[in-house]
């Protein structure tokens, strides 16, 4: 039943991430950004880590991703153009060589490691680990300082932003 | 569903971070009731740093811990609050007059300062590498904003920027230090990543180390250590001159107390890996601060190389982690304090609106015109070049026995030749004072509360040069 989740969160996440290097046009390497966020998210809650899951919405398809589209729209970047899209910019030989290298490295490496059994038991997780409760229950007792502090840093940091965005200053 | 039991939350100990954030917020709230008059804000900030310092002393049995071990009282807290709240009084006090003649009437800007003293107490307590994450944060994102709190001038915006980007580049490898630092130990507290590292419960070696790396990367940016100091003298020469002073003092202060405390307490054992580094990266600030210093024509780029050199002599007291190097940094710093925000006072006293005088060539003459302020200015230099009798010189002999009882003995010969080269410079703003013939009008408007401040670290300065033991004695405390 899991498997029959994971697979096509899988596919559908490599699909989009590829679709963020091929799209042409910025908007649409962004819009496909969000779409992988979202079955990254998934997999997240297919891996009890509920919270992890909800969080990956919230900031990053929600907040980050905003802040990304802003960026573009300010930039005002135009998807294919004059400005010679990256598709066809120069290709350094050198360096494609050098990347194809590390990723070969990196799927042997890979295979090694998925050859040598260390992940065939995976270490036991307590049964509630990394779901909203759990994470809640430590941010109150263990973690309540630095949560509590985290309010001091959010102030400063809204307090930094409406002093310098401020329109007019009497 | 079972409720969550409230774990045990300890107040007290709290009690200067509780008293200094009401007060900033008292600050932005007076704000909005008052007119373009800031003085008021000005009396409730100086009231909150005055609480602070005493509430910091609510604790006695000293070392207190509390929060599962994030948190801690001790000496070195103590008395680096005290440092902290000193100099944010002080910072406050010449900012007055400052923000007067320049046109700063934000009232935000008072309690900038106020939740930077929180990040800094913060800082110098927290005992979980989350919290000093935390601290160092807050500190930095209030000095982003003061930095570049001049939004009509492009020196200050540039200041700003430069030192926003930078400074979120290096929290990245603060971060990511501490991240691998967890990963390896399995504990974000610094007791349980010694006893991790010390009862063999690391994960992964080089893991351990290369968080150690990342660590003095991100460590090293915020206090300003070569080669992570290229921001210094720009955000220094562009924010406004009082804010410059805060920023070279407690900040500094609050990321080496960190520092000192995440490599004593948390990865002491890892000290044949790290000294080398430390040695290093010491003694190369030492030379780029002092060599790059003497290039220098501004006052404001000129203070801040040597502020960079001084953090070479104050890593060194990172690297001897006695406790007598511990008191060493602690006395260094209140010393620091005085003699910077002295120096930084004569700075801002001597600018006008519109013209700030920050070149060398500006002070000519100023012996005959105004002998006081010369002769002010002279001690604050020749005690930061560290001459006898001045706190300046008992600072360094401190940081420097605190080595030598290590048998670090060269890097101490290389320091001491430092502090040498380091007077050539100093001398040259003496020289120009006594020895040059004005090259344009003093206009100065003696201002009663900059003038406050002068007095104030000259008495510490020749206090604590001549009579250094009682301060001595509370800072070996522990």
């Amino acid at each position: 039943m899991e498997l029959l989740i994971f697979y096509p969160l899988a596919g559908l996440c490599v699909a989009f991430a590829l679709g963020v290097v091929i799209n042409n046009s910025p908007v649409g390497s962004a819009m496909s950004l969000i779409a992988m966020m979202l079955g990254l998210a998934g997999i997240f809650v297919l891996q009890q880590a509920h919270f992890i899951a909800v969080l990956q919405i919230i900031i990053y398809a929600g907040a980050i991703m905003v802040l990304f589209m802003f960026v573009i729209m300010l930039l005002n970047l135009k998807g294919s153009g004059e400005d010679a899209s990256w598709r066809s910019r120069d290709k350094n030989l050198l360096m494609t060589v050098l990347s194809g290298f590390l990723v070969a490295g990196l799927l042997y490496k890979i295979l090694c490691v998925l050859n040598s059994g260390e992940f065939d038991s995976p270490a036991s997780l307590p049964e509630n680990f990394g779901t909203a409760r759990e994470v809640g229950t430590i941010l109150f007792t263990e973690f309540v300082l630095p949560f509590e502090v985290a309010s001091i840093l959010l102030l400063v940091a809204m307090i930094g932003a409406v002093v310098l965005a401020k329109n007019k200053v009497d | 569903m079972e409720p969550i039991t409230a774990p045990a939350i300890d107040l007290v100990s709290l009690a200067p971070v509780l008293v200094l954030s009401v007060f900033g917020i008292m600050v932005l709230v007076t704000d909005l009731f008052i007119g373009k008059d800031k003085s008021v804000l000005v009396f409730i900030s100086l009231t909150g740093l005055l609480m602070g310092a005493i509430s910091s002393l609510a604790k006695y049995n000293l070392p207190v811990h509390s929060f599962n071990g994030a948190y801690i009282v001790d000496h070195l807290s103590v008395f680096f609050t005290f440092i902290f709240c000193i100099s944010s009084a002080l910072a406050i006090l010449v900012s007055v007059d400052f923000n007067k003649r320049e046109g700063i009437k934000v009232g935000e800007y008072y309690s900038l300062i106020l939740f930077c003293t929180v990040g800094m107490v913060l800082l110098a307590s927290a005992t979980d590498m989350i919290m000093i994450f935390l601290g160092i944060e807050i500190v930095s994102i209030s000095l982003y904003v003061l930095a570049g709190i001049r939004r009509n001038d492009p020196k200050s915006n540039e200041a700003a920027l430069k030192y926003f980007l930078l400074g979120a580049f290096a929290t990245g490898f603060l971060l990511y230090g501490m991240t691998l630092l967890y990963g390896s130990t399995g504990s974000t507290k610094l007791v349980m990543i010694a006893s991790a590292i010390r009862n063999g419960g690391v994960a992964s070696e080089p893991l351990l180390l290369m968080g150690v790396v990342l660590l003095i990367i991100g460590l090293g940016f915020k206090v300003a250590a070569v080669p992570f100091h290229m921001w210094a003298p720009d955000v220094y020469q562009g924010a406004p001159t009082p804010v410059t002073a805060f920023m070279a003092v407690g900040p500094k202060a609050a990321s080496l107390a960190a520092f000192y405390r995440i490599f004593s307490e948390a990865i002491p054992q890892l000290s044949p890996s790290w000294e080398i580094l430390l040695c290093v990266v010491s003694v190369i600030t030492m030379f780029v601060g002092n060599l790059g210093a003497i290039m220098q024509t501004n006052i404001k780029r000129l203070l801040a190389f040597s502020s960079v050199a001084h953090v070479g002599y104050l890593i060194i007291a990172i690297i001897a982690k006695n406790s007598l190097s511990s008191s060493a940094l602690m006395f260094y710093m209140l010393t620091y304090a005085f003699m910077i925000f002295g120096t930084f006072g004569i700075v801002i006293l001597l600018g006008r609106k519109g013209d700030e005088n920050l070149e060398i060539e500006n002070y000519s003459g100023l012996a005959y015109k105004h002998p006081v302020l010369a002769l002010s200015m002279t001690i604050f230099l020749l005690s930061l070049g560290g001459l006898p009798p001045l706190a300046g010189f008992v600072a360094k002999f401190f940081v420097f026995s605190a080595a030598l009882k290590e048998g670090f003995l060269i890097l101490v010969i290389i320091a001491v030749l430092n502090s040498a080269v380091s007077l050539y410079y100093y001398l040259k703003v003496i020289v120009f004072m006594y020895m040059k013939d004005p090259v344009k009008e003093f206009d100065i408007t003696l201002s009663p509360m900059t003038l406050f401040v002068i007095a104030i670290s000259i008495f510490g300065t020749i206090q604590l040069g001549i009579f250094p033991d009682s301060i001595i004695a509370l800072a070996q405390a522990n």
